[in-house]
């Protein structure tokens, strides 16, 4: 492909809410910036491991996800846990090679319990390393493992984010993991999430950019340096943190009706900055595959990233199914329970359907560059039209409002900013026809372009408007730096 | 409908807390029964709103604007129910089961109920079977409401039903419980008296419980 490989535009900049004097870099130019050079499997900043996997060099490979069924996790089952785990990666590698995959990548998502109790997390981390290992020794399949610790910071609440026995257990289960092999690490963290779940659910746009572009994107802020740190102690590669908790828990509550599609398409846009912190704190990819806001990351960034559509179903649904494969770099299915059906144990089944998906994208991309776009614009024209959350994911609208994201210097003005830009391009995309709303969520587009309206361009103000009112049962503002 | 009650509903369906509170007021100036106002009010507004949302006219923001609207008009009301020893529909100790922190689902189904006038004791999020058990003989609540989002913490709805029997108060309260991976079938399994397949039909379910 005649994708230019070139660097993203960094500059350094004095984060204005940071008390240490700490720098840090943000992106003040497009890495990719022609629509021909935004296709799946090829990233301007590849990821390369040291087995020869590259990640973003054009070809998309399988990410496989999975997790126990229904089990308590106690140091009595334990052994059953490890025995779970076993058996899924044992199936997995075993099936990936019997369709001659390319490469594998794993992710080993954290539950709750295996996080609290860092060494048990590990345990299982040390269990996939030998599987994968063992499959690119006996077999020659190139491998990687992602490990995604759980964010159990929120286990006391309000959230204690920057101390305490939560985040030291964190912390001490990236430590152990990169120790037991990890080679990616990622993240759903989730500061910010006990307002922005009020804000989901009232449509209160103003509380939303508060939740997200003040709130998330200073505990990523503090979360990310330790990250960073820690990969590059144990050599790992920080490769993103997914903005799930903000918008997909928009976009699984508007796939139930219970708010407008609109909404939860203008939150994910409205996520890019948060998300974006982690790469300005020297996140290198594959982003996380839940991060819908990934193909804007890309943009941004030029990193690669994970998707997930319809193979992802066993997890969730979703209304972009097809459109998501327009520009990842691996392919996922969220993650799928160790459960036996008809065509054998899920994990099993999802790796082929993952396969088969990927064989076709990179069949294509084998054709030329040109084959690779063609195939692309059918994934999107096959959704963007049917809903405002894929319209959000076509790749010129991504490139247009990453441009207007990055325009502005700081996570709050790239929130606001991708709000207003957002909501005004839905409304330009209904006016011409190129999305279908109903009367109700043309209505609730207006009332939130009506709030967006409103949002002061100085941070303090907005500050100032929101955060006496909040419940100090529900967020302690000194975890984000506020002082009221 | 009498003209002040069709104040109180209109303000409750139009979601202003303001009118509402005020014409909750103005209802009981005239003499209208507490618990006329409350039935022919105010939950009827909120089983409106409750099938305008059920039509898909209305999204949860507007229910819950509904709901805040019937809960100013509730502050007004309330003394005087208590005077005139009229009773909630039911109460309700909802929380989400320990080792699970999703609570998106639970808030809903809580905010639903309160609109549907029970009373509700949010125990919040990663609750132990204790503080349940505690919940029932603490508070006399006549239904426990729990839910689970992680296949790892469902089985937490079995300890906590078992911590119920252990604690002697399963035949006080009945058990109903929902989330992303629980099915009737679970809840048969576990021995829960009822299961929801969404926050929308919780009410309906509570209702049938205590009914």
């Amino acid at each position: 492909m005649d994708i230019r490989r070139m660097p993203a535009k960094l500059s350094r900049w004095r984060a204005p809410w940071s008390d240490n004097g700490h720098s840090m870099s943000t992106y003040t130019a497009l890495a990719i910036q022609h629509l021909d050079d935004f296709v799946y499997g090829t990233s301007p900043r590849p990821v390369s491991l040291k087995n020869g996997l590259v990640i973003g060099g054009g070809t998309v490979y399988p990410e496989l996800n999975f997790t126990l069924p229904d089990m308590s996790i106690t140091s009595d089952s334990l052994p059953e846990v490890c025995r779970q785990y076993q058996e899924m990666i044992e199936g997995a590698c075993t099936r990936a090679v019997e369709l001659h995959a390319p490469g594998l990548v794993v992710e080993f998502e954290l539950l709750p319990d295996l996080t609290l109790a860092p060494e048990w997390g590990a345990e299982v981390t040390k269990i996939l390393r030998a599987g994968l290992d063992r499959a690119q020794a006996e077999h020659g399949l190139k491998t990687a493992l992602r490990v995604t610790p759980n964010d159990i910071r929120e286990f006391a609440r309000p959230p204690l984010l920057r101390s305490g026995e939560y985040l030291d257990n964190m912390l001490r289960s990236f430590e152990l993991c990169a120790q037991a092999g990890a080679d990616f690490f990622a993240i759903e963290s989730t500061g910010g999430k006990e307002v922005h779940d009020e804000a989901i659910l009232n449509g209160d746009l103003p509380l939303s950019v508060f939740g997200l572009g003040v709130l998330a994107s200073r505990d990523m802020r503090f979360l990310w340096e330790h990250i960073v740190r820690i990969s590059r102690a144990h050599g790992v590669i920080p490769s993103g943190d997914s903005a799930c908790g903000f918008a997909n828990t928009a976009m699984v509550l508007a796939e139930q009706h219970f708010i407008p599609r609109v909404w939860a398409a203008a939150i994910r846009v409205m996520s890019v900055a948060r998300s974006l912190v982690a790469y300005e704190c020297g996140a290198l990819g594959p982003n996380k595959d839940c991060a819908y806001e990934g193909p804007y990351i890309k943009a941004i960034t030029g990193c690669p990233i994970s998707l997930e559509g319809a193979e992802a179903a066993c997890a969730h649904l979703s209304p972009v199914g097809n459109i998501a494969k327009a520009v990842p770099d691996l392919w996922s299915n969220e993650s799928v329970n160790n459960v036996k059906l008809l065509g054998g144990m899920a994990p099993v089944i999802s790796l082929e359907q993952l396969v088969y998906a990927t064989r076709m994208m990179n069949t294509a991309a084998s054709h030329g560059p040109q084959a690779a776009r063609t195939l692309r614009d059918w994934w999107v024209e096959s959704d963007a039209g049917l809903d405002p959350q894929a319209f959000v994911l076509r790749p010129d609208v991504v490139l247009e409002l990453s441009g207007e994201i990055i325009a502005e210097p700081t996570p709050y003005l790239r929130t606001r900013r991708a709000a207003l830009a957002v909501l005004a391009r839905l409304r330009k995309a209904a006016a011409e026809n190129q999305i279908q709303l109903s009367k109700l969520e043309t209505r609730w587009l207006e009332k939130l372009s009506r709030q967006a309206d409103e949002l002061p361009e100085d941070e303090e103000r907005l500050i100032a408007q929101i955060a006496p009112g909040l419940d100090p049962a529900k967020v302690r503002l000194e975890e984000y730096e506020i002082h009221l | 409908m009498d003209e002040s009650l069709k104040a109180v509903y209109t303000a409750i369906l139009d979601g202003q807390h303001k009118a509402s509170a005020g014409a909750v007021q103005a209802s009981l100036d005239s003499g209208v029964a507490p618990a006329a106002i409350l039935n022919e009010g105010m939950v009827a507004a909120m089983a409106e709103v409750g099938r305008l949302f059920e039509e898909g006219e209305y999204f949860v923001p507007e229910m819950l604007i509904a709901a805040r609207a019937m809960q100013s008009g509730l502050a007004v009301l309330k003394p005087h129910l208590v005077e005139a020893n009229i009773q909630s529909v039911g109460k309700v100790a909802i929380g989400t089961v320990k080792g699970d922190l999703h609570d998106i689902g639970k808030n809903l189904v809580a905010m639903m109920l309160e609109g549907a006038a029970f009373e509700i004791i949010d125990l919040g999020s990663d609750v132990s079977p204790e503080k349940f058990v505690e919940a029932v003989k603490n508070s006399g609540a006549q239904v426990i409401a729990m839910s689970a989002l992680l296949t790892t913490t469902m089985p937490n709805m079995k300890t906590t039903i078992e911590a119920l029997k252990a604690a002697g108060v399963r035949d006080q309260v009945k058990v109903m419980i929902g989330g992303a991976p629980v099915t009737q079938k679970y809840a048969e399994d576990i021995g829960a008296d009822g299961y929801s397949q969404d926050a929308s039909k919780a009410v309906a379910l509570a209702r049938s419980l205590v009914g």
